[in-house]
Formats: C-alpha cells, sequence, structure tokens
C-alpha cells in the first residue's frame, strides 16, 4: 500500500502533497518549506519566483475562499476545512494543483471567472488586473478579486480547472497552475 | 510625530516610516493572509504624517513578493500620497525592482498608470 502511493507519486513527479486543514500556520510552513526546496534545488532564480508567487497565491486562494463542509462524525456535527494541495515539478513545468469543497450557489461565478481569465492574452490580463485593483473594493474576506488573474499573469499559460458534483449542497473545485521552467 | 519601525518577518515587509530622518521606506515582502490588518498601521501613520509632512517626501518601496490581497493596501498607500501630492506637497515614490524580476517591473508600470502622482521605477 505504501509503496504504491510511493510508486505513484513519484511517476506524477509529485514534490508536494498535503490533505488537511489550512490555517494560517500550515500556510506559513509549506510556503517556507517549498521556498527552502527550491533553494536547495538550485532553481533558476526568475523560475523560484514566479513559482513562489503562484504557490502563495493558489494557497492563500484555498485559505480565504473554502467553504467548510458540513458533516456529521462521531463527535456531532463538523465543519471539515480540510483541502488537497499539491505541487509538482516535471521536466519541463513545474504544478500546483489545489482542491477544496465549494457551494454549489458559487460554482457558476467562479467558473466565469475562470473561463474569462483563460480567454484573456498577455495584453488583456494587464489590463483586466489593473481594472480591478483600481475600481472593485476589497472584499469583506480581505482579499482583491485579483488572484486568478495573477496566478494567470505569473504562471504565462492557460489555468485547468474543475468542478466535481459531490452533493446537492457542494462540489469540489480544483485547480492546476503550471509555471515553465524555462523562463529565459 | 512618533516613528512607525516594524521588522520583517517571513510574511511581511519592514517598515520604516522616519518624519525625524526623512526616510519613508517598505522593503521586503509582503504575503500575509491579513493584508488589511497589517496595512492599517501604515495608513494611520499616514494620515497623521499628512497633517504636517516635511517639506519633501521620497517613499521609497522595494519589494521582493507580494500577494494580491498587498497590491489593494499598496494602493491605498500610493492614493494617500497621491493626495498629499495634489494637495501641494513635495511627494516622490520610487519603486524599486530586481534588475531580473521582469513581473516586479511590471507591478510597477501598473502602478504608475493608475496615478497622478511623480513614480519613478529604479533597477537595482
Amino acid at each position: 500500500m505504501t509503496y504504491s502511493y510511493f510508486k505513484n507519486m513519484q511517476v506524477n513527479n509529485v514534490i508536494f502533497v498535503y490533505q488537511g486543514e489550512v490555517t494560517q500556520d500550515l500556510v506559513t510552513s509549506v510556503l517556507e518549506m517549498m521556498e527552502k526546496k527550491l533553494d536547495e534545488d538550485g532553481e533558476d532564480k526568475k523560475v523560484k519566483k514566479k513559482v513562489f508567487n503562484v504557490m502563495v497565491e493558489c494557497i492563500q486562494n484555498v485559505y480565504h475562499h473554502l467553504d467548510a463542509l458540513e458533516t456529521t462524525n462521531v463527535s456531532g456535527k463538523i465543519n471539515d476545512k480540510r483541502a488537497l494541495l499539491m505541487i509538482g515539478k516535471e521536466d519541463t513545468d513545474y504544478y500546483v494543483i489545489t482542491g477544496n469543497y465549494i457551494l454549489n450557489e458559487k460554482v457558476e461565478a467562479v467558473r466565469e471567472k475562470l473561463e474569462r481569465v483563460n480567454k484573456c492574452d498577455k495584453e488583456e490580463l494587464k489590463k483586466l488586473y489593473q481594472e480591478i485593483l483600481a475600481n472593485e473594493q476589497m472584499s469583506d474576506k480581505g482579499t482583491a478579486g485579483l488572484g486568478m488573474i495573477d496566478i494567470a499573469r505569473k504562471s504565462g499559460q492557460k489555468l485547468g480547472y474543475d468542478f466535481h458534483y459531490v452533493n446537492e449542497t457542494y462540489s469540489f473545485f480544483s485547480l492546476e497552475a503550471k509555471i515553465s521552467r524555462d523562463q529565459a | 510625530m512618533r516613528n512607525l519601525i516594524i521588522e520583517p518577518t517571513s510574511k511581511t515587509p519592514k517598515i520604516i516610516l522616519n518624519a525625524d530622518v526623512n526616510v519613508f521606506e517598505i522593503s521586503g515582502r509582503s504575503i500575509p493572509e491579513d493584508s488589511v490588518g497589517f496595512y492599517r498601521k501604515v495608513l494611520d501613520w499616514i494620515d497623521e504624517y499628512a497633517k504636517n509632512p516635511n517639506p519633501k517626501t521620497n517613499f521609497k518601496f522595494q519589494l521582493e513578493y507580494f500577494n494580491t490581497s498587498s497590491s489593494k493596501c499598496l494602493l491605498d498607500v500610493f492614493r494617500r500620497l497621491e493626495k498629499m501630492y495634489k494637495s501641494g506637497n513635495q511627494i516622490e515614490i520610487t519603486w524599486c525592482y530586481d534588475a531580473d524580476d521582469e513581473d516586479m517591473k511590471e507591478t510597477g508600470e501598473d502602478y504608475k498608470a493608475l496615478l497622478e502622482v511623480p513614480f519613478e521605477l529604479v533597477s537595482v
């Protein structure tokens, strides 16, 4: 069992995986650990910066926006705040994957946002970023509404995403951002 | 007025706001989850400073990383400086970026395009 997990992750070039509650301390630890790893691997400075930036936005996006799954276990009703964070290093790209529960009622808005971002070229992303930065108010969560756009800008590639229907209340939202290891 | 000095952490920048020696600097990384909470102190300080500013104020930014919630807070800082400039004060913003860091240069350009205040981009 353990060996098959290990081999499976190796085949998929996984260098980091976490499944559990995403707290502020966890975010800090993951970022510190990954930054150290990128340094130790002697990754190119430009690549390292991009990967770090994308990691920050992806992980904080989960931290701010995940919807806790209301469920019951032996101790009664609980709010399940677990999410998935995964980072991989392939020959040509790094990838950052996140997965978290989202209320079904939010799915369309997030999907529209992602479709819009994926339709934009580099210049259009820049314009969209400036427009939102200048005109939109901070949300009550203290977020700027710029996360996806920033991830797309830094990634330089289309974002991958999926909404997996779980039940009548929740879906599981996954997001994948890739960063080329060739930033010359 | 009292100076505002905040030492850097792995997620928050170093802040030096010292009107006595005319040094105003934000440097390092700015990636906190609660950017609004962090920048409130800075904005409050500027509001106080704006009541009786020095003849010339050069506000220097030298950031390595920042997240999108900080980007909005930084704009709030710039807007306050812009307001001071528009009411006749001598204000300058200097945006320093690492020579290899295209993204940080571009972000500086994004801000410059949104603001009506002297805004200089400097490669370091």
